[in-house]
């Protein structure tokens, strides 16, 4: 992972027991179309541990209310609650302030939270924004967005072969016009971790904030954003764990609080008349309307399990994993890593000579095999490599070698079924 | 359900054959209608050439990409439209429709194309059997706009 990353992978990491976690998540003792069920899409979404469903649970028949207004005692639980999971984000994130941690419905919203109140409030005509080829979608078009609304324009750092950011054209690309360095920590397409510190480093050199979209990262490494000193950092919960309509925008606090509210409601005013309205403190400002509850309850829940197993431990069985899955594939003729960055996360985006990602996906799943096929919403990346799209296996902390072995056994099967 | 079965039933052997030796597969250089297709979920694209005259399809040729299913079905479309009426073309895209998508339609003859009726146990591959067709239609109405199977 990042050089954060790699200097705790050398730590001693404490061995995972992989049976004992794959207990915490009874959907993986499934088969599906009579095999075993090989859980290999976690860039897409993990699989929920026991302790998450049973906090979402526990709130729903104990203590669901609505919170920061009832006087009554479920909605002081369910305040204390939810509020808990502010600070275990805080905490996960090595922020200074619980009231930078800004609870949304995943790193899509957190993103164009960012273009809508900071961009329009912010930018003019010409500013520059500036991404790598190796954005999500959710990375690339909240800033077209933006474009459309104020006339700011992208510009874009390629990358090489491996799948790499071209360091030194990214900072050609910094330039008087520059106004937002905003990029991917992990690429989802490829697993290329991007060197966010140096990339902080040089942006603030130029007096430019950064946002860095974690939705790949921070399932599979430490992150912390006062090392960093990245100015935002946006991920989701559900690929950490944690229930789907959750996600997290962290901000430092100078920069939220000079940033109007992006939308009006409920929860975020101090006082309404039809004159005017004051708006309530951070982070408030940023949580209009009853937000999702039970989803916080349950993120906290989940940083609470991935603390208990160490994030150290996890990122040692992944890079593990994930080396395992590489020389396999390199030993299978016609099979192609696309994406060989020497940074890389547990994903492992491939092609098959002669079989179509999809095919490939239909017959890995008739294996019990679940991948991802398409372009994983990285169309640019897909464009580069001059691909309609890639098969992509990714890993968790429960998965296993024997899983990985599964992997490229029904990759045998496919090129064998279509005669490759 | 026996899966290499329902897998055998997807890849029948016409389909390998029409995606590894794709008919009609090209741009056509007199064509006087062109359609575009794209399905978003995975990227797949296909452009589909038609030369119409006298209210029949004289001439047919289609390009892009696409897995197997998507290629195969273009392939073996292109072979069952050529040189007819434009109205028993689009009858043809309703009864291929309704053999891949719904359940309840007793199975007229469509032919060659029957061998994609094994893609309505797959229902995330429907559109890939389906957006050569749907392109069609589009080229036929003479549409600009590019098909999309969403």
């Amino acid at each position: 992972m990042s050089a954060i990353h790699d200097e705790v992978r050398h730590l001693q990491a404490p061995a995972l027991d992989v049976e004992t976690v794959r207990a915490d998540f009874p959907i993986l003792a499934q088969t599906v179309r009579g095999k075993p069920l090989a859980y290999l899409d976690n860039a897409a979404t993990t699989q929920k541990p026991l302790a998450v469903i049973e906090a979402e649970r526990r709130y729903y028949l104990e203590y669901n209310s609505n919170i920061h207004r009832g006087v009554h005692l479920l909605s002081q639980k369910a305040t204390d609650a939810y509020e808990a999971a502010r600070e275990k984000v805080r905490r996960f994130l090595n922020a200074r302030h619980a009231e930078e941690i800004v609870f949304v419905r995943g790193t899509t919203e957190a993103i164009n939270l960012v273009a809508q109140s900071w961009g329009r409030s912010q930018l003019k005509p010409g500013d520059e924004i500036v991404l790598s080829l190796l954005e999500h979608h959710s990375n690339i078009v909240p800033w077209q967005l933006l474009g459309q609304q104020t006339g700011t324009v992208l510009k874009v750092a390629p990358i090489n072969d491996a799948g790499e950011l071209m360091f030194e054209e990214f900072l050609r690309l910094l330039g008087p016009r520059t106004r937002l360095v905003a990029v991917a920590h992990v690429s989802n397409a490829l697993g290329t971790v991007n060197p966010a510190r140096a990339i902080v480093e040089a942006a603030h050199e130029r007096g430019v904030p950064v946002l860095l979209d974690g939705a790949q990262a921070a399932a599979h490494g430490p992150v912390d954003v006062q090392a960093l000193d990245c100015d935002f950092y946006a991920l989701s919960g559900h690929k950490l764990y944690a229930p789907t309509g959750i996600g997290v925008l962290y901000g430092k606090r100078e920069l939220l609080e000079a940033m109007p509210p992006w939308q009006g409601g409920g929860d975020m005013i101090r006082t309404v008349s039809f004159d005017k309205t004051e708006y309530n403190v951070l982070p408030h400002k940023f949580e209009a309307g009853t937000p999702n509850i039970a989803g916080t309850i349950g993120l906290g829940a989940a940083l609470d399990y991935v603390a208990g197993i160490g994030l150290e431990a996890i990122a040692a069985h992944e890079a593990e994993l994930l080396r395992h899955a590489t020389e396999e594939a390199r030993r299978i003729p016609g099979m192609r890593l696309v994406g060989t960055a020497r940074d890389k996360a547990a994903i492992l985006s491939f092609v098959l000579e002669g079989i179509h990602p999809h095919d490939v996906g239909t017959i890995l799943d008739s294996e019990g095999v679940a991948i991802r096929a398409g372009h994983h919403c990285a169309m640019p990346v897909m464009t580069r490599f001059g691909i309609p799209g890639t098969a992509r296996a990714s890993f968790a902390v429960y998965n296993t070698h024997a899983e990985v072995d599964a992997l490229m056994a029904a990759i045998r099967k496919a090129q064998k079924f279509f005669g490759r | 359900m026996s899966d290499t079965g329902d897998l055998r039933e997807l890849y029948q052997e016409v389909i390998f054959d029409h995606n590894r030796h794709p008919r009609n597969f090209g741009r056509l250089a007199d064509a006087n209608r062109v359609a575009e297709g794209h399905n978003p979920l995975c990227g797949d694209n296909v452009t589909v050439y038609l030369k119409l005259e006298g209210g029949r399809v004289a001439d047919v040729k289609f390009e892009g990409q696409g897995c197997a299913i998507s290629t195969a079905s273009a392939s073996l479309m292109s072979e069952a439209v050529k040189g007819r009426p434009v109205e028993e073309v689009e009858k043809l895209f309703r009864s291929f429709h309704a053999m891949i998508v719904d359940d309840n339609v007793a199975p007229e003859d469509l032919g060659k194309l029957e061998v994609l009726s094994g893609v309505k146990e797959f229902p995330v591959r429907v559109k890939c059997a389906t957006l050569p067709w749907h392109t069609l239609h589009n080229a036929l109405l003479g549409k600009h706009e590019a098909a999309t199977t969403e």
